[in-house]
């Protein structure tokens, strides 16, 4: 073997290039639907505080909408460059649905998109209005092509195997199967839930720092009361989605449980090391029957354990178990603060210092929590790139060598960190200034996403 | 085996994909080249100003070409981007940067790195873009429908010509639209440029097509498609219309005959290639997916989305049609 594998650098690259990506895309779904909510409060209250939130939050939608596309455009190639036989097997039936996510992203930005950043002057009130809630439900949509690939991938059903390629046979069980009407829904909820709780910190913060309090009181309520309606739904839309994993990935649910053997009635793993060379749990506290209830919803069920698969059919443990919990976590997180807030507005004390300091500091509970949720959904279906049929060893481009892959996972990193860090810098100095700031530099109509979010006159 | 109907649309849609995306991000890529070559702020500025309404539009036009041919053609994209590593590396993070390098250069400080930035990326990407076509001159080895060479096999003597070649023609590109949208200085400045630039273009493909005989690139069978011959005179007309436009300075011309000559040297390659979409192992018959995957493409994207984007495009040039007086921005 290469001393530098390149399956294994190919699987780093693709989680660096991904886990970079999906913190945009995350973010800009909810501020699309958000900034869809604001103006609609506008047009119905005609108060000008929502005119001053909504365009500071388009500023920093537009840059991450930019940031987003851009690093969009790097996805599109991976699944050739560094996964050509996975490209070349399934490109029949992901080529099709990857290649509606691109058009799609591209007709939202070219239409309603175009409309929002051209400013709400030149266009109706209500058609400015329409444009948000069709930019929004573009992301959503750009975000269904991409849900509906990855539970094909986790999930495949539709298609029929011929000469080992996986040719469309069903578009509709492929694009609507049951794997996808529960993942979507949880992928929308955690980007709502993403930038609601980015909109919480960020009010937090101005009140903290006693500027911006109108505007602030408008994002720290509205963000308050978001959250604390989506998050039960989520955490109800998470245990459905724990059910298609019991059912469909058994295995993936017993790593993430880091269940060894199988068990009647099985335990709950609260918390651990799996040690997965030894196959079991170091300083493991855990709750008889629970797992029993949590898998079945019955206290004495019998939970398949890891050793019912032969090993080349099971999951790495350590990654799938920690990012669960920690995923479980931030959305304990988002339910602690969210209905805390509710109890602090209900008795006419939101804004204690205390409750601020800790809605700003759990600004990426919900980021955390995306990127937990797709390590535990991509490394739990491990060993296979498409679930069953088709293993990632295999999938791998069979000309690459180790040294090459390293090249450009070292290129990405370099390139990735250079720019990212500006863009980031420049979204920090965005809600950092807050919405009170209105430099006007120069005489610039925007016409890009970028430069939009860069110039002072916002639309 | 021959190609269907569907299989042949989706090719032509890439094949017309592909002519748009080099002549609109060409002109845009050349401009970004010919910006390193002054060192004259106000002319710089008149150069981003002269290209920002449009780069972004015009990049969209690779993301079709990447959506369609893993769509349509997997096997087509699982071989030549494999095949073109390290190029399809370099032309990401090139077009990455620059973009960001367009927008960071004004408000960003470290105005030096992003300018540079600009420069460098806008070469880079016009030179892997050329290697391509030099590497597929020469040939891609494929096994089993996959790609069967190293990732440095791209990098030969017909390939760094075409590259070369390629960054002279996109800023020769991006001299015509520069004599096309401005007046004054800069005007003068880019006719200056266009001759020379049309010249160096020129003796860089004759020295290819020599490095090609030389490594016996299978030239098709040229001689069974003798009406081809038609694109290479072609080329050569326009290219003496270029000069010719430059001489009598009329504004139009260099960048129209510069397209012109694009256009004839992509219908030159293309016959070369036919029926092949990776030379010379694999047809556009049997890189097509099935018709399951055409069709359900076809209606929605083909049908829908494909003239969404060609009415985009053509309304943004006419937004900001004529000269660019203080800057459309």
């Amino acid at each position: 073997m290469d001393a530098l594998d390149p399956v294994l650098l190919s699987r780093i690259q693709f989680g660096f290039v991904v886990s970079f990506h999906i913190i945009f895309p995350a973010f800009t779904i909810g501020l699309a639907a958000w900034l869809a909510t604001i103006e609609g409060m506008h047009l119905a209250t005609g108060r000008a505080v929502y005119a001053r939130v909504f365009r500071f939050w388009m500023k920093v939608f537009a840059l991450s909408f930019a940031m987003g596309v851009v690093s969009g455009i790097v996805m599109a190639f991976q699944f050739g460059t560094n996964w050509s036989v996975l490209a070349e097997r399934t490109g029949s039936i992901q080529g099709p649905l990857l290649g509606y996510e691109g058009f799609t992203a591209f007709l939202l930005e070219a239409t309603f998109f175009g409309v929002m950043l051209l400013g709400r002057s030149r266009v109706p009130p209500w058609f400015y209005f329409v444009a948000c809630c069709m930019v929004s439900l573009g992301t959503m949509l750009s975000s269904f092509w991409i849900l509906a690939n990855n539970s094909w991938m986790q999930v495949p059903l539709g298609h029929r195997v011929v000469d080992g390629h996986l040719i469309p046979d069903d578009w509709r069980a492929i694009v609507l199967g049951p794997v996808m009407m529960v993942r979507w829904p949880h992928m929308l909820l955690a980007a709502f839930l993403t930038t609601g709780m980015s909109i919480i910190a960020t009010g937090a913060w101005y009140l903290l720092r006693g500027k911006d309090v109108d505007e602030a009181r408008v994002m720290l309520r509205w963000g308050v009361g978001l959250v604390a309606v989506l998050i039960p739904i989520q955490i109800f839309m998470g245990h459905l989605t724990g059910d298609y994993v019991h059912r469909w990935q058994p295995a993936k649910f017993a790593a993430i449980e880091a269940r060894w053997t199988t068990e009647q009635p099985a335990a709950e793993v609260l918390i651990g090391w799996p040690d997965e060379a030894a196959g079991r749990n170091l300083f493991a506290i855990s709750i008889p029957r629970l797992g029993s209830f949590i898998a079945s919803g019955t206290w004495d069920s019998r939970e398949v354990g890891l050793d019912t698969f032969p090993p080349e059919d099971r999951p790495p443990v350590v990654v799938p178990f920690f990012t669960f919990r920690i995923m479980v976590g931030m959305g304990l997180v988002m339910l602690a603060v969210s209905w805390l807030g509710l109890l602090l507005w209900a008795r006419g004390k939101l804004e204690n210092r205390l409750f601020l300091w800790g809605a700003f500091l759990a600004f990426p509970s919900g980021f955390v929590a995306v990127i937990a949720g797709w390590f535990t959904a991509e490394v739990g279906r491990q060993p296979w790139v498409v679930y069953g049929l088709l293993r990632t060893s295999e999938a791998v481009t069979p000309s690459l060598r180790g040294a090459d892959v390293a090249v450009s996972l070292i290129g990405y990193i370099v390139v990735y960190s250079v720019v990212y860090a500006f863009g980031l810098l420049y979204i920090y100095r965005l809600l950092r200034d807050g919405p009170g700031i209105e430099a006007a530099r120069g005489t610039v109509t925007p016409q890009r996403p970028l430069a939009t979010a860069m110039s002072g006159d916002a639309p | 085996m021959e190609p269907s109907a569907l299989a042949l649309f989706w090719a032509a849609v890439i094949a017309v994909a592909i002519i748009v995306y080099v002549i609109l991000d060409g002109f845009d890529l050349g401009v970004g080249i010919l910006f390193g070559c002054t060192r004259d702020r106000a002319l710089k500025n008149q150069m981003i100003a002269a290209i920002s309404p449009f780069w972004d539009g015009n990049e969209t036009w690779l993301v079709v070409i990447g959506a369609s041919l893993f769509a349509a053609f997997p096997v087509v994209y699982a071989v030549f981007l494999p095949a073109f590593y390290i190029p399809v590396l370099v032309l990401l993070f090139s077009l990455i940067f620059r973009g960001v390098a367009f927008e960071f250069r004004e408000r960003a400080g470290a105005r030096l790195l992003w300018d540079r930035g600009f420069f460098i990326g806008s070469a880079l990407a016009a030179f892997v873009q050329g290697a391509a076509v030099g590497a597929m001159i020469r040939g891609v080895p494929v096994a089993n429908r996959q790609y069967a060479g190293g990732a440095w096999d791209w990098l030969a003597p017909l390939p760094i010509l075409t590259g070369l070649g390629l960054v002279a023609g996109y800023a020769l590109l991006g001299a015509g639209w520069l004599v096309l949208k401005s007046e004054g200085e800069l005007r003068d400045w880019a006719y200056r440029r266009v001759r020379l630039l049309a010249g160096v273009m020129a003796v860089l493909l004759a020295l290819a097509f020599g490095a090609a005989l030389h490594e016996h690139a299978r030239m098709a069978d040229l001689s069974l498609r003798s009406w081809g011959l038609v694109f290479p005179l072609l080329a050569v007309m326009a290219l003496s219309g270029v000069f010719a436009g430059a001489r009598e300075r009329r504004d139009h011309w260099p960048f129209l005959m510069t397209v012109l000559f694009f256009l004839a040297a992509f219908a030159t390659l293309a016959v070369l290639f036919w029926p092949y979409m990776i030379p010379y192992a694999i047809t556009v018959g049997n890189a097509a997916a099935p018709e399951a995957a055409l069709s359900f493409l076809f209606w929605g994207a083909g049908l829908f989305v494909l003239p969404v984007i060609a009415l985009y495009t053509i309304g943004v040039y006419v937004v900001f049609r004529g000269k660019l007086h203080k800057g459309y921005e």
